[in-house]
Formats: C-alpha cells, structure tokens, sequence
C-alpha cells in the first residue's frame, strides 16, 4: 500500500490527523443440521424452545457430544483462509450469567484453538488488494435470544439459538478504514459462502461482527480499544466504525481518555453506546471443559478435507482473468458467490468468456440492481442469458435485439432461440434487403444527401433510418458498409 | 494472597450469591483458612509438567450431525419457575 | 437355600438366586424391604420412597420370571442417590435449588438398571450435591448411621456423601444402593458403615443424568452388603454411553466372575505415604493385618511410593470446587429450580435464588472455587492443582510397574458424632485424605469392611486398581472381606 493511500485514510482532527485501527471477530454460523453439542435442530424461525434439547437448556446432569460435521466445518474454513490447522485443541468453559445462557457459561475455545494465524485478501474500492491477518478461528456455542419488548416488565428467552455451533473468526488490527473493513467483511463472507461452511446472512444473524475501533497519532502507539458488539449489517460495521472513531478522536482531543469498554450500535440513530448490562468488570474465568476430552485429529484428516476444498474467490478470479476478462471484470464476477456460480453456469451452456461477462456485467445485474433482486431470485436463468449472448455471437441477433430478448424473457419466460424465431427478430444480413432499404432512404432524402458527403459523421441519421426501416433487425455493420458506398464517404 | 472482605465480595458477586454482611467475616475466616491449607502445594516443583486435563485415555467422540432432538418445549417448561407460552421468564434485562 | 425369615437379611446374590427359583417372589421380597423401610424412617436415609412404583415394578418382575425372561437384576429392589435424575420422580441433589424438581429424564445408569429388571425403592439421602463426608448438609435433614459406638446412644454420621445409601444398606432398607464417589464419597461412607463400595475407573459408568459435582472426578458406583454384590450391580450400572463424551468404549466384564479367583500370586502394592501422622495407631494396625491376611492367601507384599500423595487432598480441593463453581452456575432459578420471591431485576433474581438455595457449604465451595479460576489466581491454584495432578497420576502408573493392587486405609477413623466440623471445613476435608488420590487418577478403589475401631464402630480397608481393572480389585477385596469375616451388625436400636 502506498504511503499516499494510507494517508488518505487518516481522519483529521483539530490537532492534525489521526489513524483508525480496526480488529474484527466475526461470528459465523456453522451450517449444520445439529448443534455443536446437541442433537437439537438449527433452523432459523421455529417456534420458541422447539428446537432445545435438555443439553441446551443446561437440564442437571445433562452432557455436551460435539458434532463432527461442525470440526469438520472449522477446519475447511480454516484451509479457506490459509490458515494452520491445529491437529491439538480444547474446548474452554467461559463464566458468565446471563438469561439465555443456560449453563452459566459458553463452551468456546480460549488458549488452544482449533485454528491459528491466517490470511485474507481484501479488494478495495481502488481495485487494490490488501492482506488483512487472521489471528485465530475457534468453534463456540451460541447463546439462546432475551426478547424485551414483549412485556414492559419481562423479558422472555427462546433457547432455540441455544447451543448452535460458531465459528469466531478473530483478524489482527490490520485494517485503517471502514472501507477495509467492510472489503474484509465482504471477502470473508464471500470464503464462507464457497466453502459452505457459514450461508452468510446478517439479517438472520448467522454472520455478526463484533468491531474492535482505536484511534492513534500516524505512527504513534496503539490507543485503548472500544468493542462493538454484535453488529450485524455490512452497513452498519461502516457507519459504527466511522462515529466510533470520531468520538474516540474528540475524546481524546478535548483532554479526556477512552475507557476500554463494549459498546452497541445503534442504527437508528447511526451511534455507538456504552452497554449498561456489560458495565461489571468481567471475570470469566475460562478452564478446560472437563465433560470434554481435548479435541485431536490427524494430519490425514485434515488432508482429506484440504482435498475436496472447492475453488476459492482468488483463484476464481486468476482464472478468469486467464480467460481473458479484465481484471475488474473478474473482481466484481467471483465478489459474490451467487454471480460467480451464474458466470460459471453461462459459461457452461456455451458463452464465450469475455462476452458473458459483459453481457452479465453491463446488462443483467444492472437489471437486477435496479429492480432490487438478487441473482438467486432473478428471472432469468443462465442458460437463457447464455443463449442470448450466443445468439449475438453467431450474428442471430445484433445487441439491440439482444436487450428486447433479454426483456422479453425477463417478462415471460421462454427461450431466447425460439423468442427470436417466432417473433422474426433475426437480424437481416441479406445484402438486397439491406440495399433496398438503404436506397429508398437515400432517395428520400436528397438535401441529406448533400449534407452527409460534406460531414460524413451525418451517417448515423442515415443508419437509425434504415434501421428503423427495418425494423431494428438490420445487421449494422452491413448497414454501415452500404452507406458509405453509396454516400461516397472512404474512410 | 489472603482473601479480603473485598475479594469475598467480589467474588460472591461473580458467583452470584448475595452475601449478607454478617456472613462476610467468617467467611473470609474460612476461605483463607482453605486457602492456607492448599498453598502447600507450592512445595511442589511442577516445572515442566503438563497440566491434567482429562484422565480419560481415548480420543473425543464425535456424534453424526444429524437432528435427532428437540420438539419438547412443554417438558422444558415442566419445571420453570417463570413460564409462558413456551418461552422463559425473566424480570426485564436491559442492555 | 433355606430362606431367612426376615427377606431383609438376603444380600443381593441371595435374593437374586432366590427370586429367580421362584422361592420368593418379588413382591414379596419388595414389600419386606418397604415395611423396614417405614419402620426406619427416624434414621432419614430415603428422601423419598416410591412404594407404589416399587411394587409396579415388583409385579412386572414377577411376571416376566413367570414366562422365564428374568433379566440380571430381575425384581431386585435398590435405593437410589438422589443425585441421578429418576424420569419422573423428584430428583434434588439434596438442595433446596432443586426442591421441587422433577426431571423429565432418567440418568443412563439407573436406565440400565430397569432394564436389567431392578426395582427401585426410593431415593436416598446425601450431602447437598455430593459436598461433603457426613451427609449432615441435606435440605432433607442429616441421615443418622444405624451405628452407635459401644455403650453409648450418641448418634453418629454415616459418612457421606453417599451417607443415605450406607445407611440404608447396613440397616437393610434395600438390597444395594446406587453411589457416586467425586471424593471418596462412596467408599468412605461404606467404610465406616461396615458395608463395601466400588468407585469404578473414571470413563465406566456414564454420568449422563447424573447431577454433576465435579465432572472431571465424579463417578457412579455400587454399594452392597458385600463385594460380590457390588460386583453384580456394577456390571449392570457400567455401560459405553453415546451421550457422555468421558464414558470409554470398553465392554463391561463379568465382574461376578472375578469375585471367587483369589489373591494368590497377586502382587498388593503398600505404599508408604499412606501412614500419615495423627491418624490412630488402629487404623495403621488394621491395614498391617489386611496386608497379612493377602499374604497368607499367597499374595506377595510390595512395598512402593507414591510421593506425591500428601498433595493430593490441597489439589483435590482445588480441581473439585473449581469445575463445582461452573458446575452449579446453571441453578441460576431461570429455567427450573428455586426462584426467590419478591425479587425486582435479574440480578437480584441470580444473587438471592443462589443465596436462598444453596446451603452453606456449597456456597463455600462455590466461592472457593470461583477465586482460584479468576483472573490472577488461575495459575497459582487451579493451573498448579492440575500439574500436581498429573503427576499424582504418574506417581500410580510407576507403582503398578511393580504390583497388581494396592491396599491402604479407608478412613482415618471411624464415624463421628454430629456437628464435629462444622465450622472447620479443613478439618472435615481431612476425611477424604485416604481416597481422593484415586478420584485424581481416575482409577478404581474400593472399600471393603475390615474390622471394628476400639469403641466398636466399622472400620474399612481400601484397594486401588490399574485403570479398567476392576477384577482384579474385586478379587482382592473378596479375598480380604473372607479372611476378616466381619460380621458386626448394628443393634436394631431405631426399632425401639
Ligand atoms: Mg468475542
Ligand atoms: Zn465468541
């Protein structure tokens, strides 16, 4: 990173500029059927405390069996962010009260993790990459929800979320911007979603962050930190680093000091809050599990997952840009592993590379965009916009057809090829019916005809007449060609 | 490292226990007593050695993931004290 | 076999032959034991007693016997610790926090009981949440052991925690009883009621459903009249358990058929350390004439070391009460449980449900337990407790090189009157001195009643097996209970 970029970042101050120093903890949900300790289901939306089991409401005598497929989870995530496997790991108990937190402490991972240091790649809004640390991943139990706000006085607690397997992803302090952090948060959201180890979605919680901010002089020391819990939109994490940096700064700069504490986003009004409940020092005096037995595996095992790890965003992107997309194109096709999964499924039906990724780029997820739906949702299959760019490849159709077909289908379905036969869209390469067309115009216009030989950028009125004429079906370069024979324009 | 009227209130806060106060001095009398007794354990060179964490000799089990629980919220309600429409209750905690 | 007239007086082997040839059905038998059981209460060994249950479960015994199906423990009845949930059926630990709890499942040992066709009496008395060697600290009230000291009407402790068990056994209120042994509370209630106990290896029994203490030592176990019947119980309560991560995948032995093979050859390890001062000359004579009594059957005496016992006691209570603090943080009134009344927020909600649940000295372990894991304190108590730990577990695995068993007291002395420590927590810790070194290795030991203390109250001898071998205690502790042929009973004084 240059040294300019890194200043760009500052935020200045009344004594000059200072450094935002961003640590991030992600929560990621593990996708599994089962708890980590539990038989109990995981689903998202079941009705309150169906899906507990009396290991996850902490009934007395009750013992946590951990799911393999949640190990196994940790582990591909892990390879996924290129970080050491550690064949040795134990599983803690942390101390604390709380409601919805029925042992009286979460089963989680404190001096052996299953997962040490790591790297991720982070594409900034610039189009550069930066190396953003992993410190650590380990697995956890997730707490049961406290509701408030159905009763003035109480507060109610579902359990369902009790005890489903998390993976916390801790990064080092590597990033400076709420544009890094949000680049990271995208990219690691992005790894999930190819390994399938975590789905990713906020507004279900399976992906939280908890934001580490601080503040410093350029090359100063590092200052205290404030964690912000459990922010839970990529939005959000901007806007909650973006005001928690300024308090920090004004703090600091009006003489005062920033007290390490955990603070909440408030999204209504874009601001961060100390946390009364988590005012009390806490001790949580983490000890080894002993219902548990450490957790080992062999190389072999880990091995075996390494061998089915599927293609990862930064590889994806390296063989795009082998294929011959521009390095921006391919940036924006594997950012999401939804329109990398449609790219791959056009290229599948016969696109050629360059072409599809245009035609997605430009034309469909614009669409999309627009209308406000994700690719998952939209109305057109890959194979149909595949067809279409085929269609255009092969001189079938030229590209303004090519979007009247794409609306067509977008409107009611149906296949490109027969769209464009039945409803006679095929663009006229037939030389006499261009010829006629082109003649009649000219013979029309005769003044035009003056005023074209002596500016010949006047061409383009003659081609949107003939292709009016034609019904837009006219092939443009056989148009073009034919003008400019018959209006005497060289070059 | 003896305990202190303080100590006993912290960590009767972290545990949880209301602690009145007339029970506060003979309990810093008898943890400290404890406490005493076990600092014997000091004597003990432990250089080196790996703490205990299991005394079991045989890898974790693993369990398949398959959902195989669950679907008992009226059982789990059986015994709470404060229960209502399957959730629990609680005074009202705030954040 | 000529049948007592009392049914009462039949240990487990007996009434099993006898049930399963029809000489005595299980109700009858049941009822017997329910009718000695009312006629007992003073003694406050049962909590609570299921009779109408007991005889349900009597008469589908009786039934399957009828049709020839008799299972291992088919219509034999036991009592159960009020520590393993019973589906169902009141389960409290003994605290006031659980006072009314009633679990909505049943623990994996006593499930592997009915299947074997026991049946269950009641469930027994014990110190709150196994914490302690006097069962004096039960919501229900102390159990008062069917022992008095000679010429003398005092009541005594029947030790603890499993301090119900023992005494029901040794006043024959039940066939054999269910234990579990975190400390030594198994083996040193039976020792000092004259009756013999099992902790079996950590990892053998499942602890599933079992009200937890202290997870890294608690293990279920049996209590009998005599150690062939705890051989028979313990292979029925043993079993590989999906559900408890710590249960090892090893088949359960027939340990009855180890009961008979005798000593001869064996190798009994006496190891130095366990002659600690202060304790009564009596003590250290009864274990020299148990050594004796092996030798005399053709076993050879090995002297051996374990250096590190003396520590054992300071780490045990360090570990116990550490994971106890974790343990009991669910007793938190939110789910089930004592909920204190009139309370305005979660905290007081926490703060006074705990307070008014929790009895003295669980508050205490649970205090203690709490300082040594917080912050600044975790490396000098419960980190240090742990090394130590590892190397009292070291310090058995070098003695076995050298020998089969090891033999050493039980107690440091027989039964006490109430209240002696009650105040002194270290000095009622000073119980355990001679057990808990196997809750910290996680090996078998077990008690056998060896002779009577100078003022005529039980005394008992301790064997201490390679992890898994459990046989090979079982046969040194028949072996020694034949040559004591201790056949001391308590006077019926309850009766009067
Ligand atoms: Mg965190
Ligand atoms: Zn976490």
């Amino acid at each position: 990173m240059s040294n300019a970029a890194a200043k760009s970042k500052y935020i200045q101050g009344s004594t000059g500029p200072w450094e935002i120093v961003i640590g991030l903890e992600v929560h990621a949900q593990v996708l599994s059927k089962a708890k980590l300790f539990s038989a109990a289901a995981t689903q998202f939306g079941a009705d309150p405390n169906s899906q507990v089991s009396f290991v996850d409401a902490a009934m007395p005598g009750m013992l946590p069996v951990i799911n393999r497929f949640c190990v196994e989870q940790a582990v591909k995530t892990g390879l996924g962010l290129k970080a050491k496997i550690n064949l040795f790991s134990i599983f803690d108990r942390k101390n604390y009260f709380y409601p919805d937190l029925p042992q009286g402490y979460q089963i989680s991972q404190f001096k052996h993790p299953i997962v040490g240091e790591g790297v991720v790649l982070i594409d900034l809004p610039d189009g550069g990459t930066a190396k953003v640390g992993i410190e650590r991943l380990h697995l956890e139990q997730d707490a049961g929800k406290s509701i408030h706000d159905q009763h003035p006085d109480f507060s109610f607690v579902d359990l369902n979320r009790s005890g489903v397997a998390l993976m916390e992803i801790v990064s080092k302090p590597d990033m400076r911007s709420s544009d890094e952090a949000i680049a990271y948060v995208k990219k690691l959201r992005a790894i999930l979603r190819y390994l399938s180890t975590c789905d990713g979605n906020m507004e279900e919680g399976s992906l939280r962050a908890d934001v580490n901010v601080s503040v410093r002089k350029p090359g100063g020391p590092l200052g205290t930190r404030c964690e912000i819990k459990n922010v839970n939109s990529i939005r959000f994490i901007g806007q909650a680093i973006d005001y928690e940096a300024r308090r920090q700064v004004d703090i600091i700069e009006a003489g005062g000091s920033i007290d390490q504490e955990t603070r909440l986003f408030d999204s209504k009004n874009v601001e961060t809050r100390s946390m009364r409940s988590k005012e009390e020092a806490h001790d949580y005096r983490y000890f080894p599990d002993p219902d548990l037995l450490p957790l080992e595996f062999e190389q072999a095992f880990v091995d075996k997952i390494a061998a089915s790890l599927p293609e990862l965003p930064d590889e994806k992107r390296e063989r795009l840009v082998a294929l011959g997309l521009p390095v921006y194109d391919a940036t924006v096709l594997v950012g999401e592993k939804e329109i990398a999964d449609y790219f791959e499924a056009m290229l599948a039906a016969g696109a050629e590379p360059k072409a599809a990724a245009n035609w997605l780029n430009n034309e469909y997820l614009g669409r999309l965009n627009k209308a406000g739906i994700d690719i998952a949702a939209g109305p057109v299959p890959a194979a149909s916009n595949a067809a279409i760019v085929c269609l255009v490849a092969d001189g079938t159709i030229n590209g303004k057809t090519a979007k009247d077909v794409l609306d067509i289908v977008w409107a009611e379905g149906g296949d490109p090829k027969r769209i464009v036969d039945a409803r006679g869209l095929k663009q006229v390469t037939d030389t006499s019916a261009i010829e006629t067309a082109v003649d009649a115009v000219i013979a029309a216009n005769p003044d035009k005809v003056a005023a074209a030989k002596a500016k010949p950028q006047m061409i383009g009125w003659f081609v949107g007449q003939v292709m009016k004429a034609t019904g837009g079906k006219a092939n443009p370069t056989a148009v073009n060609a034919l003008l400019k024979a018959r209006l005497g324009i060289t070059e | 490292m003896a305990v202190d009227t303080k100590t006993v209130r912290r960590i009767a806060k972290l545990s949880k226990l209301a602690l009145d106060e007339t029970r506060e001095a003979p309990m810093v009398k008898q943890l400290n007593g404890i406490l005493e007794w076990v600092e014997q354990l000091k004597e003990v060179d432990v250089e080196g050695v790996q703490p205990m964490t299991s005394v079991v000799e045989q890898r974790l089990k693993m369990r398949d993931d398959v959902v195989a629980d669950g679907d008992k919220a009226d059982e789990l309600m059986v015994n709470a004290p404060g229960g209502e429409d399957h959730f629990f209750v609680v005074p009202k905690v705030v954040e | 076999m000529a049948l007592p007239s009392d049914l009462t007086e039949l240990t487990l082997a007996q009434a099993r032959d006898a049930v399963r040839s029809k000489q005595v059905s299980s109700r009858e038998l049941t009822a017997a034991f329910l009718k000695r059981m009312e006629a007992a209460r003073v003694l406050n060994s049962y909590v609570l007693e299921t009779p109408d249950a007991a005889l349900k479960m009597a008469d589908a015994a009786d039934k399957r016997i009828a049709s020839g199906e008799a299972r291992a423990l088919e219509g034999l009845p036991l009592g159960i610790k009020d520590l393993y949930a019973t589906k169902g059926v009141r389960t409290t630990a003994c605290s006031k926090i659980l006072e009314n709890f009633v679990p909505p499942y049943e623990s994996t040992v006593t499930q592997n009981l009915w299947n074997a066709g026991a049946v269950m009496l009641g469930k027994l008395n014990m110190d709150e949440f196994a914490m302690g060697s006097s069962t004096e600290t039960s919501c229900w009230g102390p159990t008062v052991s069917p022992w008095r000291a000679k010429d003398s009407t005092a009541k005594i402790v029947p030790g603890g925690s499993s301090g119900g068990s023992a005494a029901a056994i040794a006043a024959h209120l039940c066939l054999a009883a269910t234990g579990t042994d975190t400390g030594g509370s198994i083996r040193q209630p039976c020792a000092v009621s004259g009756i013999a106990g099992i902790k079996p290896t950590y990892g053998r029994c499942s602890r599933w459903g079992i009200v937890a203490y202290a997870s890294s030592l608690d293990q279920a176990g049996p209590m009998g009249r005599d150690v062939r019947d705890c051989a028979i119980l313990l292979k029925e309560m043993a079993s590989v358990d999906a559900k408890d991560s710590t249960s090892v995948d090893l088949p359960v032995p027939d340990y009855e058929a180890a009961v008979d093979k005798g000593v001869k050859g064996l190798r009994i390890g006496i190891p130095k350390e366990y002659r600690v001062d202060g304790a009564p000359p009596e003590i250290d004579a009864l274990w020299s004439k148990g050594a004796e009594w092996l030798k005399s059957q053709g076993a050879e005496i090995v002297e051996v070391s374990l250096p590190h016992t003396k520590y054992a006691l300071a780490t045990y209570y360090i570990i116990a009460p550490a994971e106890a603090s974790s343990n009991l943080a669910r007793y938190d009134g939110v789910r089930y449980g004592r909920r204190a009344e009139g309370i305005h927020d979660i905290a007081e909600l926490y703060e006074k449900s705990r307070a008014e649940g929790f009895g003295k000295e669980v508050q205490r372990r649970i205090l203690i337990g709490t300082y040594v894991l917080s912050s600044g304190y975790y490396d000098a108590y419960y980190l240090r407790a742990q090394k130590v730990r590892t190397l009292i577990a070291r310090d058995f695995a070098r003695a076995f090189e050298k020998c089969d068993v090891l033999l050493v007291p039980a107690t440091p002395g027989p039964a006490f009157p109430f209240g002696q420590n009650e105040d002194d927590p270290v000095a009622m810790y000073l119980n355990d001195v001679f057990t808990v070194t196997v809750n910290l290795a996680g090996l078998p030991g077990m008690t056998v009643p060896a002779g009577l203390s100078a003022n005529g109250l039980p005394l008992g001898l301790q064997f201490i097996g390679k992890a898994f071998d459990e046989e090979t205690v079982f046969r040194a502790g028949r072996a020694l209970e034949v040559a004591a042929n201790f056949t001391a009973k308590p006077t019926e004084w309850w009766k009067e």
